[in-house]
Order: structure tokens, then sequence, then C-alpha cells
């Protein structure tokens, strides 16, 4: 089953690529010991998104389905993880927390996903129908500010958001209790983008991955040659949706805050930014380059919000009026033949090496 | 409950109208369509405040974002009529451009313009007669689709074009003009409900997300078609949002709004046109 981490369905595949991501995974363990204790908990920050957009890569880029409604089962894991977290008292309990959480956002992905994948809801109306569930779950909750609106301890506090849940923690040696918070986030975060990120390569070039590759080219000449399209795209749905579930109950436990606003317009489109920019063809330009945009708009975001969110849009329109594919996965491309004209055989690199 | 009912349809079909022209025509989703809406607010109460009569003021808002809608078909639009998914992308990134822009040039919020004052009485409750107006103007506005594309030259090119664009396009009609013309009907009809509803609403560059999951909703349960589509869908979802309001509130009504469209389209997955067009046969 390990051999299926390279194949057809993900760029990077030779020994180039693999020693690049050895190098990269060894300078990103190592970092915390140089960089001060802010800078690790912003790239933890970070890397709690890349889930979000590695499930859009999976759903848009493989299978051809344009889902909007990432935040909005960000928003379901990111709001049970807080009720189930202050509701079930903290402690260990926040583990449990947040395995229901992530499977709650599965569940209505199940629920959502049934209704359009079978009611073959297909292309753009896809795309507006989770948008629309998006915006009115954002609008819910924002108008959730009264008392009544409590679940047990939990208050959900409307536009202002939830906040005073533990954050995610174990047991630790001699009675003392691990919290994920700061360099100990990052390093959660880093494991869990490593069994993702190898996770996604496995199913993406094994049969299944094969077959959502089929009906994204073509939906019906894969059902006539025999498979259940919408089982593979309900499924395809779920799994997508819940990494960005992931994303949403690390989000919550990283500043132990959540509003209305990680949900709604603008923040929806985020993750298609993300992805679009990168390249939605290939997991591993997704990785990257949701990483990079996510650091380089912080840094801009700390002047104005409103200017990053212009260039975001700008970003997108130039995306796909310049590059439809995306910008990493051109350069990457470029890179891969470059490597190939100097005679490095079956060289095909991403630019994580350059 | 008559009343709200008729509040409720004009607020449907006047922000659904231009998405669904534009959707029946091209395949495409206007993603930017709420910033077309905020355009023809703004327009309008920038045109009262320097001292014009509101129904003119309104008048200029909708051709104010027609004309915008013509020239976005023709730089960003145009590109993308073979691939209906990058155009929603395209839009979607217009429509982050134009709000955050508006955000940093505008600010937050402008002054608006009172709702135009007039009451009558009905037994004990009032109303006010300016959501007469907007009624009237949904249908109004209905009626205008209605003339323009079963009675005028430009209809028949843009039905032939609707059915069959390459057709069309080898019997000699404009099909490049007539999407361009489209898209501008679309934009100025979306310009009209901005301008009908400054009046009644806080004018924010944002203002835009209000009006969209309605416009969505109307145009996936009406189906590709505005006349067939449209106007029955904004009937059966104001019924259903105007008894689930009265039941329990506004949110409950959105709610149930959605929960009701993800229902339909299980059951009518072209929506209503596609229904009755397929009745037909």
């Amino acid at each position: 089953m390990l051999r299926l981490v390279n194949g057809a369905q993900t760029v990077g595949n030779g020994w180039p690529f693999w020693s690049s991501f050895i190098a990269v995974l060894a300078g990103a363990l190592v970092y915390p010991m140089f960089a001060d204790s802010y800078d690790v908990g912003n790239f933890a920050y970070f890397l709690i998104w890349v889930f979000m957009a590695m499930g859009l890569c999976l759903m848009w880029g493989y299978c051809g389905m344009l889902s909007f409604g990432q935040t909005f089962f960000f928003g379901v894991a990111g709001y049970s993880y807080g009720v189930l977290a202050i509701v079930l008292g903290g402690g260990t309990m926040t583990v449990l927390a947040l395995v229901l959480a992530v499977l709650l956002a599965g569940l209505s992905a199940l629920v959502l996903g049934y209704f359009m994948i079978w009611g073959r809801v297909g292309g753009v109306f896809f795309g507006i129908v989770t948008l629309s569930a998006t915006l009115v779950l954002a609008f819910f909750l924002g108008q959730t500010a009264g008392p009544e609106w409590a679940i047990g301890e939990a208050r959900l506090n409307g536009f202002n958001g939830m906040k005073g849940m533990d954050p995610l923690n174990i047991p630790w040696f001699e009675d003392e209790t691990l919290y994920f918070e700061g360099a100990s986030l990052y390093y959660l975060a880093i494991a869990l983008i490593v069994v993702v990120y190898l996770g996604l390569r496995i199913l993406l070039n094994s049969r299944f991955g094969n077959v959502i590759v089929a009906i994204r080219e073509d939906p019906q000449r894969a059902e006539l040659l025999g498979y259940d399209v919408r089982k593979y795209q309900l499924i395809t749905f779920v799994v997508g949706s819940s990494l960005a579930g992931l994303s949403g109950v690390l989000y919550t436990s990283w500043g132990q805050f959540i509003t209305p606003g990680s949900i709604g317009l603008p923040a929806a489109a985020m993750p298609i930014v993300w992805v679009a920019f990168s390249g939605r063809g290939d997991i591993t330009a997704t990785l990257v380059g949701s990483f990079l945009i996510l650091f380089a708009f912080q840094t801009i975001t700390v002047y104005s919000q409103q200017a990053a969110l212009v260039l975001m849009g700008g970003m997108l329109l130039a995306t796909v009026m310049i590059a439809p594919q995306g910008f990493v996965i051109g350069i990457a491309r470029a890179i891969g033949r470059l490597f190939r004209g100097r005679g490095t055989g079956n060289a095909t690199s991403s630019h994580r090496g350059s | 409950m008559l009343y709200q009912f008729a509040d409720v349809f004009a607020f449907l079909i006047l922000s659904a109208a231009g998405l669904a022209i534009v959707f029946g025509m091209m395949g495409v989703i206007n993603m930017a369509h709420g910033e077309f809406i905020m355009c023809g607010a703004y327009v309008t109460v920038g045109l009262v405040h320097a001292g014009f009569p509101l129904p003119l003021a309104q008048l200029c808002g909708t051709l104010a974002a027609g004309v915008i809608g013509v020239i976005v078909e023709m730089a960003i639009v145009r590109k993308f009529y073979t691939r209906p998914l990058d155009s929603l992308l395209a839009t979607w990134g217009l429509s982050l451009v134009v709000t955050q822009g508006m955000l940093i040039l505008v600010g937050s919020s402008v002054a608006g313009i009172g709702t135009p004052p007039g009451s009558f009485a009905v037994g004990d409750y009032t109303f006010s007669v300016y959501r007469l107006v907007l009624f009237a103007g949904a249908l109004a506005a209905l009626g205008f689709v209605y003339l323009i594309f079963m009675r005028t030259k430009f209809g028949v090119h843009a039905r032939a074009t609707m059915q069959n664009a390459k057709m069309a396009r080898a019997l000699g009609v404009p099909v490049g003009r007539v999407y361009a013309l489209s898209f501008g009907i679309g934009a100025g009809l979306a310009g009209l409900c901005g301008a009908l509803y400054a009046p009644t609403m806080t004018l924010i560059p944002t203002m835009g997300a209000t009006f969209i999951v309605e416009s969505f909703v109307t145009v996936v349960v009406g189906g590709s078609n505005v006349l067939l589509g449209t106007a029955p869908a904004g009937i059966l979802l104001a019924a259903v949002r105007t008894s689930l309001n009265a039941w329990h509130g506004q949110i409950i009504g959105q709610i149930g709004m959605l929960i009701a469209v993800i229902l339909i389209i299980r059951i009518l997955p072209e929506g209503i046109s596609g229904f009755l067009t397929r009745k037909q046969r």
C-alpha cells in the first residue's frame, strides 16, 4: 500500500522530490529551536488552514466538484468543538471533542452531499448551493447573541463569537498536562499534515483516486464503465469537508475563539483563492501554495485587511484569466522540465526544492 | 399575511431577476451580482443627496449598473463562456475587489435616505406604501423582461442564442452583442433592485451579501428560464418563507427556505422551468 504514495495522480514522484520533501520536513521540525515563540505560533496558525485547502483540492481538483462550502464545515466543526469542549468539561475530553466535531462536519457533509449529488446538482449550482448553506449558517450564528442560545454551559454569543473552551490537551508525563499551544500545536499540525498529505497521496493513487479522476474527466463515461459515480462523489465530498472540519477544530483550539466571521463572506472565498492560485490539479502544489499565500498575506493583513482582500480578489481574477491551472503548479512544471532538460532522468520535482 | 407575502415575493424577484437572465442566457452565474445591486443603491443615494428626486435617481442607478455590466461583460465575462466554472471564479474575484475596494474608498457606511413616508390602514394594521411600490416594481420588472424577450427583435435574437448559439450565429445573429446586452440588462435589473431597496436599508459596501442568498436560491429553484422559472420559484419560496417567518421569525424563515431549496433540487434538479419545459414536450 505504501507504494501508492507515488503514482500517476500526483506530481513529484522521483528522488529529487522526496529528498527535498525530507529536507523541508526536517527544516520544519528544527525550526522552533531557532525562531522565537511568537513566530512559531504564527506558523502553527498558517498550518491550521492547510487542511481545508487540501480538502478542497481533493474535491475540486481531483473530482471536479467545486464546493464553496469549506467554511461551512469549518464552522460546524469549530463551533461543535467549542460546545463539546465546554459541555464535556475540558481536559482529555478535548480529544474526544475533536473527534466528535470532525465526525459532525462529516455527517453534515453526508446529508448535504446526499441531496445535491443524488439530485444531480452539478457544475455552477453545486457551488452556489454550498455557498447559500454557508451564508445561512453565518447569518444564523450571527443572531445567536441572546442567552437563550446556549447548549449547556456553552453560549454561542452571536457576532462576538464563542470563547472560553479549553485548547486541545492530553495527559503528559508525571501528571502534567500537555496543552497544544505555540510550539506543541505547531508540532501537532506538522504531524497531522504529514499524515493527511501522505494519506491523500495514497488515496489518490489508489483505485479510488483513479475513479474520481475519471469522474472529473467525464462523469457519464465513468458511469457507463460501471462505477456508481454518486457514491464516489459523496465519499470525496465527505472526506474533503471533514478536512475543513479538522481545520475548524484546530482554529478554535488555537485561539480558544471562533466567530461567524470565519464562516461567511469574505472568509468563504479564501480557500478557493488559495487552491485556485496554487493549482487545484495537484495536492502538493496546493499544500505548498496555500502555505506561501497564507504566509504572505499575514504580512499584508497587518497593514490593511481590506487591501489584502482586494489583492486576494485580484489574484483570483488573474489566475482564471492568465493561468487557469494555477500559478504554483505552472512554476513547478517548469522546474520539472528544467530538471529533465539537464538529463537527471525521471525527475519531476515540485518547486519545493527550489 | 398577504402583504408580507407580497413583500417577500418582491424581494426574491427583484434580487433574482438579473441573475436569472444572465444564467439563462449564458449559463454564467454572476457572483458579482450583489455588487451590481450595491452599485445601483450607491448611485441612487448619491444622486438623492445631490438633490435629484428619488425616482429619477433610481432610474440613474439602474442605468449606471447596466452600463457597468456591459463593460464587465466585454472586459471579463466574455472570455469564459466555454468555461462556466471559471466565470464563477472570475466574477467572485471581481466581487471581492469591488466590495473591499469600496470599503477602502468610501468607508463602512454612507448616510442613508429615509423610506418615503406614507402609509395606509386596513382594519387595525397600517402598511407602508413604499412596500407596495416595491411589489409593483417586481411585477414591472417581470413585465419588462417579458416584453423585451417576447416582443422585440432583440428578444428573438436572444431566445435564438439561448437555444443554440452556434446556429444563431450562423443565421446572422450578432451573438456577441446579444450576450453583452443581456448581461447589461441583468446588471441593470440588479441595479434596479439596489435602487428600489436603497431607501429601506443601511448602505454598506457588503450589502450585496444580504441579497445574494435569496437570489441564488430563487435561481436554483427556478432553473434557466426567467419567465417560466423565476416567477413561480418566487411565489413558492415566498410562500414557504412567509409562513415560517410568521411562525418563528426571520432566521427560521431563511433556514427553512434553504432546506426547502435543498429538498426541491433533490426532486427537480433542473428547477421549475426545466420541469415545465419537459412537461410541454
